[in-house]
């Protein structure tokens, strides 16, 4: 039993530069996640200038019928968003640790370029035990 | 955490009060992307000309439609992106939310869609978009006058919604 089925992480000119996939059914394949990454990118724009209100900065939470997309971007136009099962509670923890998880992890890597694919072992160790220990959390709760 | 000062930054609208005052628009679409109605009760913003940002908002409606459908994590067949479907087929989605406004979003399976954009912390508003939906059927369609397909000149509909839209809290 998932609670998150799975993990994008957005460059800021929409590239998806991060996928993981925890146990959504049916095969994504790469270029199925480009396009949906890319397609997230603008349409975050375009909520942002519907807003009938001033300092919209984009959607947060998306609630569809069988999932929920929580969002966070960063102050550099970094997007982070996990689809998970409606209704998951403290995602937005879950995100903020990921970044902080991102800016450990990659962008202190001397190795990593900015803007690219990430390619980090630790990163994605320390990924999966955050989404584990998140899993565990919401087991006892 | 110094990081997260984001919410500072852009100060969150003060939260909705009792007395209405809390939609602040809503748009009716067709099946094809005309603008049946447009109402707003409270935009103190506005970046696009009208026909420009009901275009707008129905592209993202269309768009983020395909998006749900693709992602859809449930089903084993979901076809290809951005693939035109048919009212009721795939995954839709029935609300988004950003730091500004809320989008609740229902679409009849005639293909008519009705969006409200309403405070932030509003609650889920399935029910009242239901309740809209009553509303144009009832002074809308029943009405001998109307030609479907064009925008909707009908004043009894336009003071129930007003009327409608006040009560919501």
């Amino acid at each position: 039993m998932a609670a998150i089925y799975s993990l994008f992480i957005i460059n800021k000119s929409g590239g998806l530069i991060f996928y993981k996939d925890y146990g959504s059914a049916g095969r994504m394949d790469t270029n199925d996640s480009l396009r949906l990454a890319s397609l997230w990118h603008s349409m975050h724009a375009i909520s942002q200038q519907l807003s009938p209100t001033m300092g919209c900065s984009g959607i947060e939470l998306l609630e569809a019928d069988t999932f929920d997309l929580h969002c966070f971007q960063s102050l550099t136009g970094t997007k982070f968003f996990v689809v998970c099962e409606p209704g998951t509670q403290h995602m937005d923890d879950l995100l903020k640790i990921i970044y902080e998880l991102y800016t450990d992890y990659v962008l202190k890597n001397p190795f990593y370029e900015m803007e690219m694919p990430i390619r980090c072992e630790l990163f994605d160790l320390n990924l999966s035990q955050a989404i584990q220990k998140d899993r565990v959390a919401l087991l006892g709760r | 955490m110094q990081f997260f000062g984001g919410s500072e930054i852009s100060p969150a609208p003060s939260a909705p009060t009792g007395s209405g005052n809390n939609a602040h628009m809503m748009y009716i679409f067709n099946r094809n992307g005309v603008c049946l109605l447009y109402r707003e009760w409270n935009r103190p913003l506005r970046t696009l000309n009208a026909q420009q940002d009901h275009k707008l908002m129905f592209g993202l409606l269309f768009s983020l439609k395909s998006f749900t459908a693709k992602m859809d994590p449930t089903s084993v067949e979901k076809g290809n992106l951005g693939v035109p479907q048919l009212p009721g087929q795939g995954c839709s989605f029935h609300s988004f939310r950003t730091n500004t406004y809320k989008l609740s979003f229902m679409e009849s399976p005639s293909g008519i869609k009705i969006i409200l954009v309403t405070h932030p912390k509003t609650g889920d508003l399935q029910e009242p978009l239901k309740y809209v939906y009553n509303l144009y059927v009832e002074y809308v369609v029943k009405n001998p006058l109307y030609v479907p397909g064009t925008p909707i000149r009908c004043d009894l509909f336009n003071t129930a919604l007003d009327q409608y839209a006040r009560s919501l809290a």
